[in-house]
């Protein structure tokens, strides 16, 4: 369990993050929604110590990521943040290796090669692993950039907006390797997401942000219907049910 | 074709241009001319290494392959220091004459001069390290305008001094402070080489290394002191060359299409000795002085400078 206790992080006098609990349970995808701005990537950024917290800490089962070496982190918990721009040009198979850089440090074994193996088949790279990563589509690099994380082989993988600039086709092809590196591996996978469709359908829990602070977390059933909704969107979202999801029409409420 | 052969190519060419320089036109002067040559060769190898090396790390840290280690401000630190101490000082003075306590005092306010402003930098929060190169162009702007204003001033016979000091030389090498900055750049090597896997890594991105398990902080630092040094012991040895590392890194980066960094700082290395050496060679035997290797450099990288800024902006 990733535990956030008292989390804040502030910009001069403006609080993007503040105080900030919430439990992040293991074998579960939990997403995090709110508007723009509340401060979901900031957040995930402090937990995955990319950004310094001023105020708080972060336990990972029950040790704190500040006293932990950051290659010691980096075997347990994994970030995707959403733009990755590089200065070098890499071929997948590449990229994928580095994910065994907490474990090899650059040196990798029979071990790690077939781990890398492994994350290429499982998010269907293997047939263009040689291929470089500027020549592929936005849907192929996301998936190249999942598969490094899955070789790095930690237990709990954040993800940033993952589904930026994908296309449906893509963005539900994702969200259900997400689902599939849950119940399949027993990872643990937090998101942030903007449409809250697929928070609803894919997560097992859900985390609303607005203006720094939580407001709603919970399973996901408790959190998607019309009251919370409004309370952290603004906005009346009349829930719908298909298929057994349950379906948030909001685009002309 | 692989890169090991790539490399063994250019080694072999980097020997073929030190024996050339070494041994053409030698006519049998084996106790006066050879040693002579030699100290000149290493001086250029050395110089060549520590601009190369310093140049790829700086440019991996920054994430930029247009700069070089130059915007820091060293070399214009540099100039300042050479035309203070002879404007105040005169160009007799022993800092000036003697070759060795001027090697000494310029690593010595180089290197401090780079510490402090780090430490700086570092010591209030977390900054981009852009802000830090920011710093250094204006600073480096502030000691070239103050080396301008008393060059002015300067009497004429004393700034062919300073002139003398603007332009990196190896026509007159001391022997002695060759090896002591051999020394220092293998201390470099020594300490650096062990964070060439995470070098590798950082190209990445800040956050991508980060999440690899890199200590970005800590690593981004050891480099900025490392190409600190690297720059103070070449700028000593034979004056500002700085620019000559753009070059050798671009070629590098694409003769080598790697991302590894023990195989682009080779190449590099070996790429400017053969420059180096090669230029050199070009300089007293086929134009018998009439201009100097750094202008040619200059030219050379102007030229493959404006290549690459055309070329970047294409790309993006």
């Amino acid at each position: 369990m990733i535990q956030v206790r008292e989390l804040s992080k502030f910009y001069g006098k403006k609080a993007v993050v503040e105080k900030v609990n919430v439990n992040i349970h293991r074998g579960k995808i939990t997403s995090f929604i709110g508007p723009n701005g509340a401060g979901k990537s900031t957040l995930l950024s402090m937990v995955s110590r990319l950004l310094d917290a001023d105020t708080g800490e972060v336990l990972v089962d029950n040790d704190n990521v500040k006293k932990m070496k950051s290659n010691d982190f980096s075997k347990r918990v994994s970030i995707l943040r959403q733009s990755n721009f590089m200065n070098v040009r890499l071929t997948i198979r590449e990229l994928v290796s580095f994910g065994r850089f907490p474990h090899s440090k650059g040196h990798l074994n029979a071990q790690d090669i077939r781990i890398v193996e492994q994350a290429m088949e499982y998010m269907e790279l293997l047939d263009m692993q040689h291929e470089y990563l500027d020549e592929l589509s936005g849907g192929q690099r996301q998936r190249a950039f999942i598969a490094m994380v899955i070789a790095q082989d930690t237990d709990y993988i954040l993800l940033d907006e993952p589904l930026n600039n994908l296309d449906m086709k893509h963005s539900v092809q994702i969200m259900k390797i997400l689902r599939r590196l849950v119940e399949d591996l027993g990872k643990t996978v937090v998101i942030v997401l903007h449409d809250i469709n697929f928070a609803s359908v894919y997560s097992d829990r859900i985390v609303a942000l607005k203006d720094g602070r939580v407001v709603k977390d919970g399973p996901t059933d408790e959190i998607i219907n019309s009251d919370a909704l409004k309370e952290i969107y603004d906005m009346d979202i009349p829930i719908q049910k298909m298929n057994n999801c349950n379906i948030c029409v909001y685009f002309n409420s | 074709m692989r890169n090991s052969s790539k490399m063994i190519i250019l080694a072999l060419l980097a020997a073929l241009f030190c024996g050339l320089y070494l041994f053409h036109e030698l006519n049998g002067s084996y106790d006066y001319a050879l040693p002579r040559r030699g100290i000149k060769v290493l001086a250029m190898a050395l110089t060549g290494v520590a601009i190369a090396y310093s140049t790829v790390i700086f440019q991996t840290i920054t994430h930029n392959r247009i700069l070089t280690p130059s915007i820091m401000g060293l070399d214009s630190l540099y100039i300042l220091l050479q035309t203070v101490v002879i404007f105040f000082l005169g160009s007799s003075h022993i800092t000036i004459v003697n070759r060795h306590v001027n090697f000494i005092l310029s690593i010595a306010t180089m290197v401090v001069f780079a510490l402090l402003l780090y430490q700086l930098l570092f010591k209030k929060g977390k900054r981009p390290i852009y802000f830090l190169l920011l710093v250094g162009i204006i600073i480096g702007t502030f000691f070239q305008s103050i080396s301008t204003f008393l060059q002015v001033l300067i009497d004429p016979n004393e700034f062919m001094r300073v002139q003398d000091k603007m332009f990196a030389s190896f026509n007159n090498v001391s022997g002695e402070l060759v090896w002591w900055a051999l020394a220092i750049v293998i201390i470099m090597f020594l300490i650096g080489m062990r964070s060439f896997n995470e070098l590798d890594v950082l190209s990445l991105g800040r956050d991508t290394a980060i999440n690899l398990g890199v200590s970005y902080d800590k690593v981004v630092k050891l480099m900025l002191v490392i190409s600190a040094v690297l720059i103070s012991v070449s700028t000593a040895l034979v004056g500002p060359i700085t620019f000559f590392g753009l070059i050798v890194a671009n070629l590098s980066y694409q003769f080598f299409k790697t991302y590894k960094h023990s195989v682009l700082i080779a190449g590099a290395s070996v790429m400017s000795i053969i420059a180096l050496v090669g230029g050199q060679w070009v300089v007293e035997r086929v134009f018998t002085f009439s201009t100097t290797l750094s202008v040619i450099i200059n030219f050379v990288g102007g030229v493959y400078f404006i290549y690459l800024l055309l070329k970047e902006s294409r790309s993006s």
